[in-house]
């Protein structure tokens, strides 16, 4: 069965989407994300989806879970590269994935993630944008 | 087939086909000349020449649509070569500012020198009573098609304004490195939401850019479809990793904003541009100095506001 790979970098795990989400390996990826983060005490969590070029309501979900799985985890989650089609779409979809951090690229995700990772614990939680 | 269908493919008009045959050159000149004399002309918009070569080319046309015993029907393949004469007519009289009327005058006034014609060689009341109306109905279904192709191509010409506009209207500017700007200028519509959205967010892809302003000084007003549309905006941009700051909000916009309920708190907010660029510049880590007139050392940089 295909999934999707994590990649553990330091304190990092890094997934990059590169096929197109099936409903099946979106929730595989919850799956082996949050044991992935439990077994690594993992402290963030960069997800980039630049290759994904459709969603629906149930990717948008996924992602906006795993975020808040791995906020309960205690890993920061930041979301880079969304493509503009599926970032219109997603708020076409009213899911404007409050509490899920995001930027522009792998670069500035890592940039933020450890930023992060050196303010207080506190601040995590408190919702940039 | 229908009745009033069949009696259409049976009706035949001998003597115009004769008239238009034998007597074109006569016909062609009294029908320009009644052109050019008629109070529709505008000599402003169209010349002489022009007239006369559109004449000669939709009586050729015609006359050979009529030898080959096409009905009025202009669905009709045989019509082909006078559709094409029309159209071309119409849409040279719908760009050069024409009335519909004066476009379709340019048919109509065929009537009058064939009419003539067909009562100078027809002797019988009912021949020439047949005559005149198959020359009625062929010339009226060609002159209606004339305003309906007149009003297709003015129609075109709005729908290709508009898109135009829609472009003209929606440009991103590059503010600094990483700074984007988008002046809004007109009512934000659905449709102007989707195409701002869509520029916005292409650009901050290639630009790379982490902070895009979005400016509505030219937004006359804010109702609260506006309001959800750049809010949409926001959000979009945000999923891709930019911030927005939303600009050249009026004092009575304010107003409305408040008042209309519009939650406006996810989003940062500024009177004018400048103050959303000076925001800009802060979360990026600049600031902008004042420097001092020649020859005196420059001073130290002022804080940005709000610092």
């Amino acid at each position: 069965m295909e999934r999707i790979p994590i990649l553990k970098m330091g304190e990092l795990l890094l997934v990059s989407i590169q096929v197109d989400m099936h409903d099946r390996l979106a929730l595989q990826l919850q799956d082996d994300l949050t044991s992935q983060i439990a077994a690594t005490s993992a402290r963030g969590v960069l997800i980039d989806i630049s290759a994904l070029e459709m969603v629906d309501s149930f990717i948008g979900r996924m992602i906006s879970n795993i975020a808040a799985m791995s906020r309960v985890l205690d890993a920061a989650t930041v979301v880079v590269g969304m493509r503009p089609a599926v970032a219109i779409t997603l708020v076409e979809l009213g899911m404007s994935l409050a509490g899920v951090r995001t930027a522009l690229d792998v670069e500035r995700g890592m940039a933020l993630l450890t930023s992060l990772d050196g303010a207080a614990a506190d601040d995590r939680d408190a919702g940039i944008g | 087939m229908t009745p009033m269908q069949s009696s259409m493919n049976e009706m035949r008009a001998p003597r115009l086909l004769e008239i238009l045959r034998r007597r074109e050159e006569d016909l062609l000149k009294d029908w320009t000349a009644l052109q050019l004399a008629s109070a529709s002309r505008r000599p402003d918009l169209i010349n002489e020449d022009q007239v006369r070569q559109q004449s000669r080319d939709f009586f050729a046309a015609f006359a050979d649509a009529v030898e080959s015993g096409a009905t009025p029907h202009l669905a009709d393949p045989r019509w082909d070569a006078v559709r094409r004469v029309l159209k071309s007519a119409s849409e040279d009289r719908a760009r050069q500012g024409f009335t519909p009327s004066e476009t379709a005058t340019f048919v109509f006034s065929l009537k009058q020198p064939l009419f003539a014609e067909l009562g100078r060689i027809v002797k019988s009341a009912d021949e020439l009573a047949r005559e005149t109306w198959a020359t009625n109905l062929f010339l009226d279904a060609l002159g209606l098609h004339t305003t309906e192709l007149y009003q297709k191509s003015r129609e075109e010409m709005i729908g290709r304004q508009q898109a135009e506009m829609l472009e003209l209207s929606t440009p991103v500017v590059t503010l600094w490195k990483g700074v984007l700007a988008l002046p809004l200028i007109g009512t934000l519509d659905s449709e102007r939401t989707q195409v701002v959205m869509e520029s916005l967010l292409q650009r901050i892809v290639d630009t790379g850019s982490t902070i895009a302003i979005l400016d509505i000084t030219g937004v006359p007003t804010v109702d609260t479809l506006v309001a959800q549309h750049l809010l949409k905006t926001v959000a979009a941009a945000r999923l891709m990793g930019a911030d927005c700051i939303i600009s050249g909000i009026r004092p009575q916009i304010a107003q409305t904003i408040v008042h209309l309920g519009v939650d406006l708190n996810s989003v940062t907010t500024k009177a004018t541009l400048a103050d959303a660029f000076a925001v800009a510049l802060k979360r990026l880590g600049l600031g902008v100095r004042e420097v001092a007139p020649a020859g005196a050392p420059p001073r130290p940089p002022t804080a940005p506001p709000g610092a």
